[in-house]
């Protein structure tokens, strides 16, 4: 019975998302205040009931209702509770309600803090929103059902999760991922909004930005789970691979960069206005386009969901209704007066004007990349693959390139900067980057062009930053006072910048002095992985919940002293018949040892995986650090006094000339 | 030239029974050789597989093309020859790498025309912007009006 | 000028879709034949049946046939087969069997249970030949010309909508031509 519950539910939910994409949007047209009115009702009611066919699902999961099709060929008896709960998301039908949760939250989420927002706005923004649920509604309701039952025939028992899947990283990386993703609406449907209105103003850009900063904060934190876990899990110490789906999760992340900068610009200065509400597009049309990617099957990919040109042809109609509906409106809407705004060649709009002609052309190669095969296969030019030297020859430059801007761009100040005084202000940091990357180069032994233009770049992004710091912190009151008086965007700034020259390094030092070394061992056996002593003590059997493997023990040594004891294993899963290898890692802030059990060559001797990785969690922890700025910029003091009693809302006023006259004021 | 064919069928006889004899594991005098080997392989795709170089996968025809990459860097080819043997057999689809030519100079040449094209771009903007008189970012009414709005307590009144 | 700019990215957005658009229910994983347009490369197998018998590439010299690259142990050419059968003895079809990395005992059980549609069988233990023929999943179906030149080349099973709409007008051509 409760499956059914569960359907009715979406199909409710269906009903609400048609009425919030029609009559608060009919109420801003017509000025009638009695259909905004029903806004946040309905964006309140739409929520719930997707809550509720969510639950449904979830408990489907719990109690192990194989009668449902989705349950049976997800799920099994055998399963921990903790995956029984996470594979509600792990096949199509339920990630994509998932999808549409989050969808539905951030609707909520809009509809509960824009309080202080003109309520034309709010209307306008929520029918946005409510017009993309009901499309991705009919999606799963017409191709997805997740509680399509098997009746009469209920199997005994589930197909069982995929092993790659019953792990952590399922649990955290799609909700993560796609909070990210589906964040993007939010600033697009207030695109929209400004576009319909004709009120493409420091005002819009102001609202868009915590909005587009947490969305981002989200995405970035989603993908750094999903290298993460593709590189403990995938089994083989690799962290990113250029596959179609990831390169589908970086293109929002880039466009969207590209747009929380350029959006500071639209808020600060008032210029850029069409450029910035046509990234706001873009990157929500990117995530549509990453769903497209993962679920239609026209890339192959080792990420995506079984494909099915039905559901294929559902989700490009949809990007298309979207993106052709948005970039039509745009094209008749968007402003081309040009702000008579003056600004040198050297002022911070410049600079982020340069950010953003980077992240654009790393959004475009990525895209060119990935779609590229599909193009050649159209025009019957053959099949061809691009992987990861393309990608490498490619963006690294352009990383670099960003990375030396960035350092730059902190000193830069709105309208003008001079100069001579702009060089001067650089030649330290740059005699110590310099120093100081000469400095890794000597204690990893060996110069590279491109690991000395990387670590430089991420070296010359902190000292940059810190110097920055020092000097707005430097004050009559001390340092401390002068730390304190940073606005918290300003800190968010920091940190986003600081966590960038985390993965740039990270990247490098771990692509360029990494060791990787595939060795025949018996037990016994000792073979070194760059200062590592790696010993092969023994091998033996463990039985898991749902698994058996072989399970092997290794010492690793430094200089004679003893590091670690690794356990990797090779697990098998009988119900799905399924090999995987489970590597164990040896973590460290500045070096992690990896082990991987490979083949039996012969009764004794394993194919094993030795790796050395330096820095390789720098790509994660960079990526939190960067998320974490984000989180902090949104919650500085100009967004959450908004959010306060209306008694408060003239010093918001204040607060707003203070930001806007400041030119120290960063926050990007 | 009789005697070069017999050196030659001899050879090829003898990469049969090398390429026969495959072995379960790769062994290499250098690590250098071992690195080679291991470049080889992440820049071959598994033809079989989802999108996975001939080193990660399991199939077994990575693993053929495994022994052959083996075989034949035993035997003294270069990389592009090795790279070549397997192109020959299943196509440009199992390189990672997409060569430089007719097809591909789009894609090759697009970061530089992205790039190139921004930065032109950004050079009008700056060359528009210089024509014109220095002004605050916003306009007074511009001011009023974000400050009306963040203001205004009844936002029904501007619509 | 300046607001026809602005129509730009929609431009840009529908030349993508419509890649997209062509791009759906097609198998990117199906790949051709690096092999098209050349030569079967030179082997020398024992034949399945006689094993004092070594083939080589001039089997196919003479006449058009169809060259099955099949295994007892892959599922779905024994879904394929039953076609296979009847392609052989009511289109009266030459097909050359390519026995890829199999055992002698398995392949005979396998024919015996199914029926023999092959004029001749390759013998290929260790997928020498499917391997310089680019196989990467049986079964595989290659077409070759008198000559023996490879002219087409099906990854999956054959069936008779497979014959009617891809291989047979291949095999008309290669006719035509000699």
């Amino acid at each position: 019975m409760y499956p059914e519950l569960g359907q009715l539910a979406l199909i409710i939910a269906l009903l609400l998302a048609v009425l919030l994409s029609v009559v608060p949007l009919a109420g801003a047209l017509t000025g009638r205040d009695s259909l905004q009115a029903f806004a946040r009702p309905l964006s309140t009611g739409m929520f719930v009931f997707t809550a509720l066919s969510f639950a449904v699902l979830t408990h489907a999961f719990m109690v192990d209702d194989f009668s449902v099709a989705y349950v049976a060929n997800n799920s099994n008896s055998m399963l921990p509770w903790y995956y029984k709960f996470s594979a509600v998301w792990g096949g199509h039908e339920g990630s994509l309600l998932l999808w549409i949760l989050m969808l539905a939250g951030w609707t909520l989420a809009v509809a509960v803090f824009s309080r202080k927002l003109p309520s034309v706005m709010v209307s306008q923004v929520l029918s946005v929103l409510g017009m993309i649920c009901v499309g991705f509604f009919l999606f799963i309701v017409i191709t997805s059902n997740p509680f399509e039952r098997i009746l009469p025939n209920i199997p005994a028992d589930g197909r069982d999760l995929n092993p790659l899947l019953q792990d952590i990283g399922l649990i955290l990386h799609p909700p993560m991922l796609y909070m990210g993703y589906v964040g993007f609406s939010v600033a697009f449907a207030f695109a929209i909004a400004a576009l319909i209105n004709g009120k493409l103003d420091a005002a819009w850009a102001r609202w868009s930005r915590p909005w587009t900063t947490v969305a981002w904060s989200f995405l970035t934190i989603g993908i750094a789970l999903g290298s993460w876990w593709a590189y403990y899990e995938l089994g083989w110490g690799g962290w990113w691979f250029w596959d179609p789906v990831e390169n589908a999760s970086l293109l929002p992340w880039l466009s969207g960069t590209a747009l929380m900068h350029s959006l500071a610009v639209t808020e600060k200065r008032g210029v850029f206005k069409s450029w910035t509400v046509l990234l706001a597009i873009v990157t929500f049309s990117l995530s549509l386009l990453g769903a497209f990617l993962v679920r239609s099957g026209v890339l192959t990919s080792v990420h995506s969901f079984a494909a099915d040109p039905e559901r294929g042809s559902f989700l490009l109609a949809l990007l298309g209704i979207t993106v052709v509906a948005s970039l039509v409106l745009y094209a008749f809407r968007a402003p081309v007066v040009h702000v008579r705004a003056r600004y040198d060649s050297l002022s911070r709009e410049i600079f982020l004007l340069l950010n953003n002609v980077l992240l654009v052309a790393a959004t475009l190669l990525v895209a060119i990349g990935t779609l590229y095969p599909l193009v050649l296969d159209y025009l019957n030019m053959g099949k061809l693959s691009i992987g990861e030297p393309f990608f490498n020859a490619t963006f690294s430059p352009l990383a670099v390139a960003a990375g030396l801007l960035l350092g730059a761009g902190i000193f830069s100040r709105w309208k003008k900067t001079d100069g001579g005084w702009l060089a001067r202000k650089l030649l330290w940091p740059l005699a110590v980057s310099v120093v100081a990357t000469t400095a890794v180069m000597l204690i990893y032994g060996s110069f590279a062009p491109w690991a000395f233009a990387g670590v430089f770049a991420a070296v010359w992004i902190t000292v940059a930053t810190a110097w920055d710091l020092w000097d707005k912190s430097s004050s009559r009151r001390g340092r401390l006072h002068g730390l304190k008086r940073q606005s918290r965007s300003y800190y968010g700034m920091v940190s986003g910048h600081l966590g960038l020259a985390m993965v740039i390094a990270g990247a490098t030092v771990v692509s360029n002095y990494g060791i990787e070394r595939d060795v025949r061992m018996v037990p016994g056996d000792s073979v070194m992985v760059g200062d590592y002593q790696v010993v092969f003590k023994s091998i033996g059997d463990r039985r898991g919940a749902n698994f058996t493997a072989e399970y092997g023990s290794f010492d690793v040594f430094l200089d004679g002293k003893h590091v670690s004891e690794l356990h990797p294993e090779k697990r098998h899963y009988p119900v799905g018949m399924s090999v995987m290898t489970e590597a164990d890692i040896d973590g460290g802030l500045f070096r992690d040892v990896f082990i991987a059990i490979g083949e039996r060559i012969t009764d004794d001797a394993w194919a094993i995986r030795l790796q050395y990785k330096p820095l390789v969690r720098w790509l994660w922890l960079g990526s939190l650090v960067m998320a974490i700025g984000g989180f902090l910029a949104i919650s500085d003091k100009r967004y959450r006094i908004r959010a306060h009693s209306e008694a408060k809302v003239a010093s918001a006023g204040n607060e707003e000339d203070v930001v806007g006259g400041k030119p120290a004021e960063a926050g990007t | 030239m009789r005697f070069m064919l017999i050196i030659l069928a001899a050879l090829w006889v003898f990469a049969a029974t090398a390429q026969a004899e495959a072995p379960e594991f790769y062994d290499f005098d250098t690590q250098v050789e071992e690195q080679r080997f291991r470049n080889l392989n992440a820049e071959l795709r598994c033809p079989k597989c989802q999108n996975q170089n001939i080193a990660d996968s399991n199939a077994p025809i990575s693993k053929d093309m495994r022994d052959q990459v083996y075989v034949m860097m035993q035997s003294g080819a270069t990389d592009d020859e090795i790279v070549g043997a397997l192109v020959d057999r299943f196509g440009e689809f199992v390189k990672y790498k997409p060569p430089v030519d007719s097809r591909t100079i789009v894609l090759w040449g697009f970061p530089f025309i992205a790039v190139f094209g921004g930065l032109l771009i950004v050079a009008g903007v700056v060359l528009r912007s210089r024509k014109q008189n220095p002004e605050s970012a916003l306009s007074p009414e511009e001011q009023a009006r974000v400050k009306r709005m963040l203001t205004d307590k009844d936002p029904s009144s501007r619509s | 000028m300046k607001r026809l700019t602005l129509f730009l990215p929609l431009v840009l957005a529908l030349a993508v879709g419509l890649f997209l658009a062509a791009g759906i229910g097609k198998d990117p994983t199906e790949l051709e034949s690096a092999l098209i347009g050349k030569p079967v490369p030179e082997f020398s197998l024992e034949n399945l049946r006689e094993p004092d018998q070594t083939l080589d590439q001039s089997l196919f010299h003479g006449q058009v046939s169809l060259l099955n690259v099949w295994a007892e142990w892959c599922p779905a050419c024994w879904d394929e087969h039953e076609d296979l059968m009847w392609l052989a003895n009511e289109k009266g079809v030459r097909i050359i069997g390519l026995n890829y990395k199999d055992q002698r005992e398995n392949a005979f059980r396998f024919l015996g249970r199914l029926g023999d549609p092959y004029q001749t069988i390759i013998f290929d233990p260790r997928g020498s030949l499917g391997f310089d023929l680019g196989v990467y999943g049986a079964p595989e179906t290659f077409v070759i010309d008198a000559e023996g030149i490879v002219r087409y080349r099906h990854v999956g099973v054959v069936n008779e909508r497979v014959w009617e709409e891809i291989l047979l007008p291949v095999i008309n051509r290669a006719e035509g031509n000699s």
